[in-house]
């Protein structure tokens, strides 16, 4: 089961990218969160071959590169969706109904926390406290925070997510 | 009771991240004075204001500055704490969206007093779109030469860079915040080495929280005299405050230091929502006190300790409504600091996880008395025993909520069903 | 001079330097703390907070092997209330340790039992232990890693990150899922892992071990084999230390004896193999320098290093000697040239050897190793192995008489047993080439600028008027600073270098006993006095077997003969690292 989680492999084409930003930093051990950062943009998951690809580039261990990934809450060496719902787990939207809207969310995308779902859109998984506590229970979808959810409104927001996704 | 808005004065304005709009009220004025002191001036101004620290030590903020200014060497570093990681915490979010500026001139001020010329701002992953505000505000403070080299004329350069994080509580801790910008898992680092001797990248280092900063510019621009005209002795000036929970009003106010919590909670914020009764509040975050509806009234300072352990810690009010357990809240507590634990050392990395299986038993009603007294024991150890101030204050909650609430903890002891964590259960993950 | 601090620990006045820990300074005045993330040889990490003391007007406990002394301080390190901490703080490991005590390869040497005897835990467990649940990785022929034993002290991360280099090892997650494997789930046999066997050497309790091949040697005898061992360099000064003696302690011929007793026929000196190597490859430099190959030539006996060059290196391949290892030029001299002298059938000749070593286990099952028409060795033990191998049959070791190994090859010289040491081959290649070049006789034999703990030490040798620059490496850390220095240009005229991927050498090899290096300085002086002072034969080329094999089987060095039994060739492993 481990191994399958990070069987995944990244596009040649993507490496490619992935390079490139690396090789800016050759040594740059304290530009690691940057690279990183920037290679997120192009995919939301650092595989084997990627982080091989910032070893290599940057000169440093991989090791170093996958150790520092799987420290980090908001990185992930695993395979990840296109959208990454990130839900509010801390008190101040557990005490406002989190539960049920955590609940809505992923019984509409049929999985797990944690999972993604089998088109490799949606991952849901929980965040700790996003800074939104006067607009809890609250969620972020990639970059973009939705607060004040009702399970109705979670279902909604998911629902809008899926139809801009098909356009 | 009303607000007093000193670092939300641009609240309501548009546009702040620009460096003229800024400037027109009167922005700028205090690094302006501060490019015209000394280093050691700019800390004794400081020192008169009285000014402490808004992370939640409230250590003096003048002392900081000057152990970074008695350190040997050329370069030096001010960073500014932006991991805003307390849960029920966003005030640093609001300051940095509304009034940006005052952080970048607090920051350059702090830079003049040390004798720093770089600054960098540790800004959380969860705040994505605070990063395109602040790097506008850099990049318009730059255009007027208030960041940069040879500001206004004076011979003093000052710049400023964001490093994000990537989502982890631990990275409020100092050291490991230093330890992530490196490019490193943020794990604390042993002390001593004290940062402000050897901080980020091994040089002296001041680390302060976006308020802190931001008070530096106002403080600067209007006098340690007017400053003192603020809040509390010993606690001057006003304080952000987080209110959130169950509360009508919630959101980030700014008062004078020495405001009461009861009349905050019931007079400012509208009282519990829903008609519901209080059950509990936690000052401080989830590292904080959590304390019952008799232990709330009390005035929010720095020093100041209720009964029951409430503190002002970093202003954050989390109000907790009666359909809730506070063993339930104890436990998400604990779940948060065992999945945040950075796993360094064996109290906080084992021993919030026991905690947190141990108060999940007793949520579950099969919890023993044994069970509660190695909660206890575990507590006072990770309290005393941590690596790091994450540890230490993890214990908090859980101390203070058997403490405060003896009989709900009892009650779950005797076996009794308690409906809310039967409810809430289903919200516990056991290997998050 | 720093200047002095005067403290007061549990009420003694201990005067110590300045900026020395609480752990030292109470150690100095025989008041012990316990520990178990430090480590002597490593930077202070402070984790496990075992060691958390008292001082007096501080709210926190402080960890005594970090905290620095202050003048005036008053440290107390055994009140009931700390003794009450630590034991608190084992429970928490327990309550994520297997207590797997029995069946365990560290009970009795393990660091976690050590501590839970001192704090006198033996009563009922206070937490159910929760297992990490991940399986145990036997890919690896070297190593063992059992992640569910592991207690996040980061001793083996920076054993492999940090001194070797290799960098195989992570720390993965944060909180209580924390912990150390090799990145992406991949097993170790797949990383690029070298075997060195130096995190085993720093793991406290049964996370990482030495994979266990004792059961093969039982089987072999009990299927009526033939049973041979060469015994390597080093064993002689670090099998008695594994069995409780001093540090140092050379036995040499009591080891001969217990091997006879454990069943083996035949008993051989890898001394003997070693001068073997040094004829083979000290030719073989010669004749690089003559002919203009490819220089410097790199040594090829340690097979840490081969792989690491093989891994990271690969471009650098042609300066790697072509000769075996002493080892694998051992393996097939057995099955070849002795089993025909003594009209034995090979197959039916398990041949074992026991080693300092625990890439020894990898390097013997390369599948190229089986030049004499079978595998040239069999099964490669670590002396831990047959420390245990001895204990299990009931041999009193320190009372054994002794016993001379096997002819044909006898007592090897010197100038073999200092290959146990770093800078021994080296220093053994220059006695022989220095006559060989010169035809006249060396007279000082030592040559001490090779010897030493330098991480990287170079000197040039006076080959009677022609100067030869030679450097010798250990640690593959150094290693990696030699070879990034080198493919940048550095060394480019050297002639002849030395690498070991073990700090100290050998002598400080994974298969040993649990290194510190106080321990490796100690078995490296007794060493180098069996070279100086016990061993009749100093040069590899004088030692009487390798003048009887030249001339009874292989000839010459780098003969046809020669060259198939006792060279080799290397592969690139550079598609191991990803992209």
């Amino acid at each position: 089961m481990k191994e399958e989680a990070y069987s995944y492999t990244t596009p040649a084409s993507i490496l490619v990218q992935v390079a490139e930003i690396a090789s800016r930093y050759k040594g740059r051990n304290d530009k690691l969160m940057d690279v990183i950062v920037q290679v997120n943009k192009l995919v939301p998951d650092i595989s084997e071959e990627v982080s091989a690809v910032i070893s290599r580039e940057m000169d440093i261990g991989q090791t170093t590169v996958y150790s520092f990934v799987t420290f980090y809450e908001r990185l992930s060496v695993k395979k990840k969706g296109k959208y990454i719902v990130r839900m509010c787990s801390n008190a101040p939207c557990h005490v406002r109904g989190a539960v049920e809207v955590r609940e809505a969310i992923l019984d509409q995308l049929g999985i797990q926390l944690g999972e993604t779902t089998e088109d490799g859109r949606f991952t849901v998984e929980l965040s700790p406290c996003m800074g939104v506590c006067d607009q809890s229970p609250a969620v972020m979808i990639n970059d973009k925070v939705y607060g004040d959810l009702t399970p109705d409104s979670a279902r909604a927001l998911i629902k809008r997510y899926i139809r801009e996704d098909m356009q | 009771m009303k607000e007093n808005l000193v670092l939300l004065r641009n609240r309501d304005k548009q546009n702040m991240s620009d460096a003229a709009e800024y400037i027109a009220t009167g922005g700028y004025k205090g690094l302006a004075r501060a490019l015209e002191m000394s280093g050691w001036d700019i800390i004794q101004e400081l020192k008169a204001a009285g000014l402490r620290g808004r992370g939640g030590a409230g250590f003096p903020s003048w002392l900081k500055l000057k152990f970074a200014y008695d350190a040997v060497g050329d370069t030096k570093y001010i960073v500014c704490n932006a991991d805003e990681g307390e849960p029920g915490t966003n005030k640093d979010r609001v300051l940095m969206l509304s009034d940006p500026h005052s952080l970048l001139e607090g920051m350059a001020i702090a830079g003049r007093a040390i004798g720093a010329n770089r600054g960098y701002i540790y800004l959380r992953a969860e705040y994505p779109y605070v990063l395109p505000v602040l790097k506008q505000a850099i990049d318009s403070a730059k255009k007027h030469n208030w960041l940069g080299d040879d500001i206004q004329g004076s011979g003093f350069s000052f710049d400023i860079s964001i490093r994000l994080g990537a989502g982890a509580y631990v990275c409020g801790e100092e050291t490991a915040l230093f330890e992530s910008i490196e490019g490193r898992r943020g794990e604390p680092r042993l002390r001593p080495p004290y940062p402000a001797n050897q901080g980020l990248f091994g040089k002296p280092t001041c680390l302060n929280n976006v308020e802190t900063l931001a008070n530096m510019s106002h403080i600067l621009r209007e006098g340690a005299e007017w400053y003192n005209t603020l809040g509390v002795e010993g606690s001057r000036g006003t304080k952000l405050f987080t209110v959130s929970g169950n509360v009508n009003n919630r959101g980030v106010y700014e008062f004078d230091m020495g405001i009461n919590l009861k009349e905050l909670i019931y007079d400012f914020c509208g009282g519990i929502s829903d008609g519901h009764k209080l059950l509990a509040v936690q000052t401080g975050g989830a590292s904080g006190a959590i304390i019952n509806p008799d232990q709330i009234d009390f005035n929010l300072d720095i020093d100041h300790a209720a009964p029951g352990g409430g503190r002002l810690g970093c202003g954050t009010i989390f109000v907790v409504d009666d359909t809730n357990c506070v063993l339930d809240i104890v436990r998400n507590n604990m779940a948060f600091f065992c999945s945040e634990s950075c796993g360094k050392c064996v109290p906080c990395r084992e021993g919030t996880r026991r905690i947190f299986l141990l108060i999940d038993k007793i949520c579950s009603g099969k919890g023993t008395v044994r069970d509660l007294k190695n909660i206890v024991d575990l507590a006072n150890t990770i309290k005393i025993a941590a690596f790091c101030g994450l540890g230490h204050s993890s214990a908090v909650p859980v101390l203070s909520a058997i403490e405060n609430f003896p009989d709900e903890f009892n009650s779950h002891l005797d076996g009794d069903y308690c409906a809310c964590c039967a409810r809430l259960e289903r919200s516990v993950i056991l290997d998050a | 001079m720093p200047e002095n601090v005067t403290l007061t620990i549990n009420g003694q006045t201990v005067t110590v330097p300045a900026g020395t820990t609480i752990l030292k300074a109470a150690e100095s005045v025989n008041i012990h703390i316990p520990t178990l993330c430090n480590h002597p040889d490593q930077a202070v990490k402070a984790n496990c907070r075992m060691c958390v003391v008292e001082i007096e007007g501080q709210r926190l406990l402080q960890s005594a092997c970090s905290f620095p002394v202050a003048e005036g301080m008053v440290v107390r390190t055994n009140t009931p209330h700390l003794i009450h901490i630590r034991r608190n703080i084992l429970d928490l490991i327990y309550s994520h340790h297997p207590l797997e005590c029995l069946t365990c390869q560290r009970n009795g040497s393990c660091e976690l039992q050590n501590v839970a005897a001192e704090l006198n835990m033996g009563r009922d467990l206070e937490y159910a232990v929760e297992s990490r649940n991940m399986p145990k990785d036997t890919s690896s022929p070297s190593i063992v890693r059992d992640p569910n034993k592991c207690i996040v002290c980061c001793r083996c991360v920076t054993a492999c990150n940090d001194v070797q280099r290799v960098r195989a090892l992570a720390k993965e997650n944060r909180g209580y899922k924390t912990v150390v494997v090799p990145p992406y789930g991949k097993k170790l046999a797949d990383t690029v892992c070298v075997n060195c066997g130096q995190c085993v050497q720093a793991c406290p309790v049964g996370a990482l071990t030495i994979h266990d091949d004792t059961s093969r040697i039982y089987e072999a005898y009990d299927s009526g084999k033939i049973l041979a061992i060469q015994v390597a360099p080093s064993v002689r000064t670090t099998i008695a230390e594994a069995l409780g003696e001093d540090v140092g302690t050379v036995s040499t011929f009591r080891l001969v004896t217990a091997l006879k007793q454990l069943g083996f026929h035949y008993v051989f000196d890898s001394d003997f193999s070693a001068d073997l190597t040094i004829m083979e490859e000290g030719s073989e430099l010669l004749h690089r320098i003559k002919t203009g190959g490819v220089l410097p030539m790199f040594t090829s006996c340690c097979p840490a290093w081969v792989k690491f060059c093989e891994t990271f290196y690969p471009k650098e391949l042609p300066h790697l000697s072509s000769a075996k290892s002493p080892q694998q030029m051992f393996g097939p001299v057995i099955k070849t040239y002795f089993a025909e002298k003594n009209g034995i059938d090979p197959a039916n000749i398990f041949s074992v050897s026991v080693m300092p070593c625990t890439a020894k286990k990898f390097e013997c099952q390369r599948p190229e190793f089986n030049s004499s028409g079978y595998r040239d060795v069999d099964c490669s033990i670590t002396v831990q192995e047959l420390g245990r191998m001895i204990r299990a049959a009931g041999i009193d070791f320190a009372s054994l008489p002794e016993t001379p190994f096997d002819n044909p090859f006898g007592l090897g010289s010197g100038a073999g047993e200092i290959f146990a040491a770093t800078g021994g081959v080296m220093e053994a290649a220059l006695r022989t080439v220095y006559e060989v070049y010169t035809g006249k006789t060396l007279e000082a034999l030592e040559f001490h600028s090779v010897r030493g703990l330098d991480g990287i030490k170079e000197a040039v040798i006076d080959l009677d008027g022609t100067e030869v620059k030679v450097a010798v490496v250990h640690s593959l850390g150094k290693t990696r600073e030699f070879m990034d220095r080198f493919q940048a240009g550095e060394f480019r005229d050297y002639a002849f270098v030395e690498f070991m991927a073990c700090p100290g050498g050998c002598i400080g090899g994974g298969g040993n006993p649990i290194r510190t290096w106080d321990k490796v300085k100690t078995r490296t002086e007794s060493v180098y006095k069996q070279d100086s002072e016990q061993l009749p034969v100093r040069k590899s080329h004088e030692q009487e077997g390798i003048k009887l094999i030249y001339k009874e089987y292989l000839g010459e060095p780098l003969s046809e003969r020669s060259e198939h039994l006792l060279h080799t060739s290397y592969i690139s492993r550079a598609d191991i690292i990803r992209s």
